[in-house]
């Protein structure tokens, strides 16, 4: 226990932590207030400027029609010869709503925030996790430690729990700060209807999932960062996976007409893992024929289980590996 | 006495692109209770390596080990409590101050926190101890080291190297508190290249050369066990030094000429020097055995005694060439 609370201790007070988790908060703050700023309640008021604003548009259309029409009876031939196709819009086909801010509908635009708040805590747990070990590799801060607890993997152990439960602290607060805040912005600039028992449960499901995807990002940077016993090995890694395996992987798959490579990519599976499923279509291959729509291309569901599995596999195989690793090597 | 800590046998070969290194090629060792002792050896000898692997950050190829009566690495988590160590200058994260550092360590290792402020003012750095390690001096790691492996009041203290980076007060008062420390029951292994120092602090002292042992036992005994056959010889003012010294070498003496004197370097039988000369009516007014020191007997031991006009590689021993052997 008191290696714990001494590991806890080590993580905040770690000026690294402390950053990433300030970066963390400024562009969820700044993503914040760019969705405030850009809705607005539905007033009379700003409906009827909308209203206005929509008829000056039909107003413009039908002069600039007007003229069009003018220039093409002098001259036909610039018109293609024939100026009965110049037609101005119908009033219809220009709407208010076109000129109106659209009001912040919470059950409709939060689940895509969530989506976002997971996508960048993972990325600040990855980080944080690879330098909380990596840091302590590459300074010696390890060795040390490990004359005070000369048990390899116990310390190991502590220290990745001591990671996990910190961010899942860090995922949770946020999370509730999250939606506290795009609650305040629906009430203020838009609307909270809608949302039903039904729509919270869903809603908390993406934020397990968002939460999951985090503490397993943290888990892979933990474990990249201490094969390698330095924070570069596991940012090395992500980023040759990123390249190689992302950039490079799609090219060499599309160009050797494999089916379905999409399903090779990360993405995919991320977006599965947060949306619960994700459709991948091979447009290349012949139609399957089905009774409701005459041809559609195959199409492969990867969904949100078979994505948890993979990410709980890698993040289990790569901390393995970490302590498998610690538990052998010579420490010099 | 009670070994406090016992070594024997142990083998360590480390594999690397150019085959195999052997650093501890059946080491023994062993270190009474309540004693300073000092480990001794050159540069790639295998101090290091041996105090790693005693600690369990090395796994040794074969040996056996014990710490205050457990044998290790089974027993170590057991005994770790017991056992302040300092390893080759021990780094530290830079960026937090020596006492959040020493406080993480406290926490880790369940000592009391209280003792965080007095290892800090006992190594001198009361004053300095919320500045960030990163800013300290190779001396101020060095103690904040030292303050790491007494913090949890240790009954055995190992320390490799620990005056490195010391200055001259410093290492006076690193010797003072090894006294200190051994006159309150903790025993001391100390390693380190400052002989005189160690000559004057340890009571034992076991000396290590290509990953085995040299010597071992207490430092007048090491002393004794080598001490050189060599005489100063002084004559009467006024006496021909040149034509005595000359005459001698001709009677097969190790000479080496001084301004006001000469050394026999091998004068097993002293009293061969006066028969000598006293035939040719020359009387010595001074012959005194030129005692060895530490230095001396480590530098013949290890064959490491510079030869002029060549540099001694590392992992030269003394039988390719060396000197003395
Ligand atoms: N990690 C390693 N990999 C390969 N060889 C090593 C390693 N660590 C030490 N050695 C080798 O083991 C031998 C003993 O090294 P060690 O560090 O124990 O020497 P030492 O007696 O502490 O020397 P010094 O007085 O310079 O500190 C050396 O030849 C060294 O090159
Ligand atoms: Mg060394």
């Amino acid at each position: 226990m008191s290696l714990y609370t001494a590991e806890t201790r080590r993580l905040s007070k770690r000026r690294f932590t402390r950053f990433f988790v300030l970066i963390a908060l400024i562009v969820l703050g700044l993503l914040a207030g760019g969705t405030a700023y850009t809705h607005e309640k539905t007033t009379a008021r700003t409906r009827a400027a909308a209203e206005a604003a929509a008829d000056r548009a039909y107003q413009e259309q039908l002069g600039y029609a007007e003229q069009a029409r003018q220039d093409c009876r002098k001259d036909p031939t610039s018109y293609g010869g024939n100026c009965d196709g110049i037609s101005p819009p119908t009033r219809d086909q220009i709407s208010a709503e076109q000129f109106l801010t659209p009001p912040f509908d919470f059950r409709a635009d939060f689940p895509a925030l969530v989506i976002a708040w997971a996508a960048l805590l993972a990325l600040v747990a990855f980080i944080i996790g690879a330098s909380f070990v990596g840091a302590e590799w590459n300074s010696g801060g390890m060795m040390n430690l490990l004359l005070w607890r000369p048990q390899r993997l116990r310390v190991l152990s502590t220290k990745l729990s001591a990671l996990l439960t910190w961010l899942a602290g860090l995922g949770v607060l946020s999370g509730a700060a999250w939606t506290g805040l795009f609650w305040l912005i629906a009430t203020l600039r838009g609307s909270t209807a809608g949302m039903t028992p039904g729509a919270w449960q869903s809603l908390g499901l993406t934020g397990l999932r968002g939460l999951g995807l985090v503490l397993m990002a943290g888990a892979i940077g933990f474990g990249a960062a201490s094969i390698g016993r330095h924070t570069a090995a596991a940012l090395g890694v992500a980023i040759g996976v990123i390249v190689i395996f992302q950039f490079g992987l799609a090219i060499v798959l599309e160009l050797a007409r494999v089916r379905f490579y999409e399903a090779y990519l990360l993405p995919a599976w991320i977006g599965a893992w947060m949306v619960k499923s994700y459709d991948v279509v091979d447009y290349r291959a012949p139609c399957v024929y089905s009774a409701t729509n005459s041809c559609e291309p195959p199409v492969l569901t990867i969904t949100w289980q078979m994505a948890g599995g993979l990410f709980a596999a890698v993040s289990i195989i790569i901390v393995g590996v970490a302590m498998w690793t610690i538990r052998k090597r010579d420490i010099t | 006495m009670t070994a406090v800590l016992e070594i024997s046998g142990l083998r360590k070969t480390y594999r690397g692109r150019k085959g195999v290194r052997k650093a501890l090629d059946g080491f023994d060792m062993v270190v009474e209770a309540g004693q300073v002792h000092g480990f001794l050896g050159p540069n790639g000898s295998g101090k290091t390596t041996t105090l790693r692997t005693l600690l369990g950050l090395i796994k040794p190829n074969d040996g056996r080990m014990a710490i205050l009566g457990e044998e290790v690495p089974r027993r170590l988590p057991q005994v770790a409590g017991r056992v302040g160590a300092i390893v080759e200058s021990p780094q530290f994260f830079g960026n937090f101050t020596a006492e959040t550092t020493l406080s993480l360590l406290a926490d880790a290792g369940g000592v009391n926190p209280r003792r965080v402020p007095a290892v800090l003012e006992l190594v001198g750095l009361r004053d300095r101890a919320k500045d960030r390690v990163k800013t300290y001096s190779l001396g101020m790691k060095q103690r904040l080291a030292v303050a790491s492996a007494l913090l949890k009041e240790p009954k055995l203290l190992i320390l490799d190297e620990p005056a490195n980076g010391l200055d001259p007060g410093g290492i006076r008062e690193m010797r003072t508190l090894m006294g200190d420390l051994a006159g309150s029951g903790m025993t001391v292994l100390l390693s380190s290249h400052i002989l005189g120092e160690i000559q004057l602090i340890c009571d034992s002292v076991t000396i290590i050369s290509a990953g085995r042992r040299v010597a071992a036992g207490s430092v007048a005994d090491v002393l004794a066990g080598h001490t050189s056959s060599a005489v100063r010889v002084r004559l009467e003012p006024g006496v021909d030094l040149l034509g005595a010294a000359e005459m001698l070498r001709a009677a097969g003496a190790v000479i080496t000429i001084e301004r006001d004197h000469f050394t026999v370097g091998n004068a097993s039988n002293p009293a061969q020097i006066t028969k000598l000369l006293a035939e040719r009516q020359i009387y010595v007014s001074e012959l005194t055995p030129v005692s060895a020191d530490l230095e001396d007997v480590f530098l013949e031991l290890t064959g490491t005694a510079p030869v002029d006009g060549a540099s001694r590689q590392v992992d030269q021993v003394g039988t390719q060439g060396g000197w003395g052997q």
